[in-house]
């Protein structure tokens, strides 16, 4: 795969003093789907927009398919499709004329056979001659989605693309993310769900005050920061561990009544065996245990609450 | 050139047109009408002849003009602030698409109802009253040189308003009085000299000047002066929207 956004070194400070973007370097490779996570006012949302043209780049250097984004912006804006966050729609317009108007918007010949399969596909086909005020806000969604790929962009930005939406939709808008995806298409998304990106994306980035703490395959980051533990719940409530118990890093919990046991998934040695036995001999008798695993979520909050 | 972009924002915005017709073409009609009633009319039949033309003739040239002036001022600065607005924007700042060809979609439709919307008007005097027109190749040209200039001054109105009220400052506050000031229901000359010498610093009046003479062949001002205010008028504005992009006034951060 090659990079299709490059990014390097860019910064971006507004005119009221803030600075949202603080020398950022990213390559997003072809065909991947790339979430970028990061709490409110992170500065997602600005850097999806000077990639998209909307703000203009402080310092540093974009690139989209090899194109610079300000000398050579028709070439790098005409590959790009964006859901923005807001729902925003001329709501007097209806659903046929405003995807078409975005076509055209974008410098491609009208072509309603693409534009009809673009509709069924969204679900969108049997409202095409609504007007935008008619239709529910799953709906209007679905609509600047259609609107992003109408020019049929190699790379689709979706910002925060399931906030307010149902769960029917969302897990509609993931299988249309995945069917882009093998047509080649790279995905950009920003999310709030990290639900959603632990489902979907390929390679997670995580920014901070404008600043890219973390970029890692969502594979590779699981492994690497995930951790598992088993919790044990006693039968007796246990005031204080015995020395025995010590070298296990044992952890208690509900005043006594569990046991919590960290341990790396992916050594081979887990210790539960050794645990377990070791309980035993202690004289502590289980009700309960289950084991558990660290969602993209935990390694999330932790890796902002730490830093990298 | 992004031709598909041009013909996408032009069709876009004329299509608002048609969806607002009795906005856009049929108030601005009916208001014109009721002047030739009252003025043309009423009050007219009973003036003498200015510059050997009738009354209700005369003012026909003033009163597209003032429509003229007014809707594209109207139609220009709705057309961009609406999206602006309504956050719709986006799509248009992240099209591929220049700046120019940006002005040439939202100015060309702005300006195409104000000629519309002028030749309706001049039909319409046509009922009211006679009249002929001495040079029609010029009055065209000017009604096209008028709507488009004025139409680029709406679409900088657009872009510098952050409110609807500011919106209506600039064709109700200004455009209206400086036209009813300007001469069109009247010949400057009809007015004392100290006034005649006040009114030439009204841009407005070369406009009319210059139209009323490519109807009856006389001007309150020279015509050549008037075709060349215009034209720097039009300059400005250029220049204006030209530095509006460059440094993405009220449009980017």
């Amino acid at each position: 795969m090659s990079a299709i956004i490059h990014i390097d070194q860019l910064g971006k400070t507004y005119s009221s003093g803030h600075t949202a973007l603080s020398d950022i370097s990213l390559d997003i490779q072809e065909g991947e789907i790339f979430a970028l996570l990061g709490p409110n006012g992170a500065g997602k949302t600005t850097l999806i927009s000077i990639v998209c043209g909307i703000v203009n780049p402080g310092s540093g250097r974009v690139l989209v398919g090899g194109h610079d984004i300000v000398r050579d912006y028709r070439a790098s804006r005409g590959l790009i499709g964006l859901v923005p966050q807001e729902l925003v729609n001329d709501v007097f317009e209806t659903v046929w004329a405003t995807v078409s108007f975005s076509r055209g918007l974008f410098g491609k010949k009208p072509n309603p056979a693409y534009i009809e399969q673009l509709l069924k596909e969204l679900s969108l086909w049997d409202k095409r001659d609504a007007k935008l005020i008619e239709l529910s806000g799953g709906m209007k969604r679905r609509v600047m989605i259609a609107k992003a790929l109408s020019h049929e962009p190699r790379v689709l930005f979706l910002d925060e693309p399931t906030a307010g939406v149902d769960v029917e939709l969302r897990r509609d808008m993931w299988a249309m993310v995945r069917r882009l995806r093998e047509r080649g298409v790279t995905v950009i998304l920003t999310t709030h769900y990290i639900e959603e990106a632990e489902e979907m994306a390929d390679r997670i980035g995580i920014i901070r005050k404008g600043e890219l703490i973390l970029v890692e395959d969502k594979a590779v980051l699981m492994q690497r920061l995930g951790r598992k533990e088993l919790i044990l719940h006693l039968k007796e409530p246990l005031s204080a561990l015995p020395d025995s118990l010590v070298p296990f890093r044992l952890e208690r919990i509900e005043e006594g009544h569990g046991l919590r046991y960290p341990f790396d998934s992916q050594d081979e040695d887990s210790g539960i065996p050794r645990l377990l036995t070791a309980l035993a001999a202690a004289g502590i008798e289980l009700r309960d245990l289950k084991s558990k695993e660290s969602s993209l979520e935990d390694i999330f909050v932790s890796l902002l609450k730490e830093g990298v | 050139m992004n031709l598909y972009a041009i013909r996408a924002i032009y069709l876009f915005e004329l299509a608002r047109t048609w969806r607002t017709l009795l906005q856009s073409i049929a108030t601005p009609v009916i208001s014109t009408s009721l002047y030739f009633v009252v003025f043309g009319s009423a009050i007219g039949s009973s003036m003498a002849q200015v510059h050997g033309v009738s009354y209700g003739a005369f003012i026909v040239p003033g009163l597209i003009m003032l429509a003229l002036l007014t809707e594209s001022i109207s139609n220009a600065s709705f057309g961009i602030y609406m999206p602006r607005y309504a956050g719709t924007i986006y799509e248009v700042l992240s099209a591929p698409i220049s700046p120019l060809e940006i002005v040439i979609g939202y100015v060309g439709a702005a300006a195409t109802k104000s000629v519309i919307l002028g030749v309706v008007i001049l039909l319409t005097a046509r009922l009211f009253v006679d009249f002929e027109i001495a040079h029609p190749v010029w009055m065209l040209a000017y009604l096209l040189l008028t709507a488009f200039t004025f139409s680029l001054f709406g679409f900088i109105v657009g872009l510098w308003a952050d409110g609807w009220e500011k919106l209506q400052v600039v064709p109700a506050l200004i455009v209206t009085p400086l036209t009813f000031l300007g001469g069109a229901f009247y010949s400057i000359s009809m007015l004392p000299e100290l006034w005649q010498t006040i009114t030439l610093f009204n841009p407005v009046v070369y406009l009319i000047s210059a139209f009323r003479w490519t109807f009856y062949g006389v001007a309150d001002v020279n015509v050549a002066l008037s075709f060349a205010m215009t034209g720097v008028f039009l300059v400005a504005c250029l220049a204006v929207v030209s530095w509006m992009f460059r440094t993405g006034y009220r449009l980017k951060n």
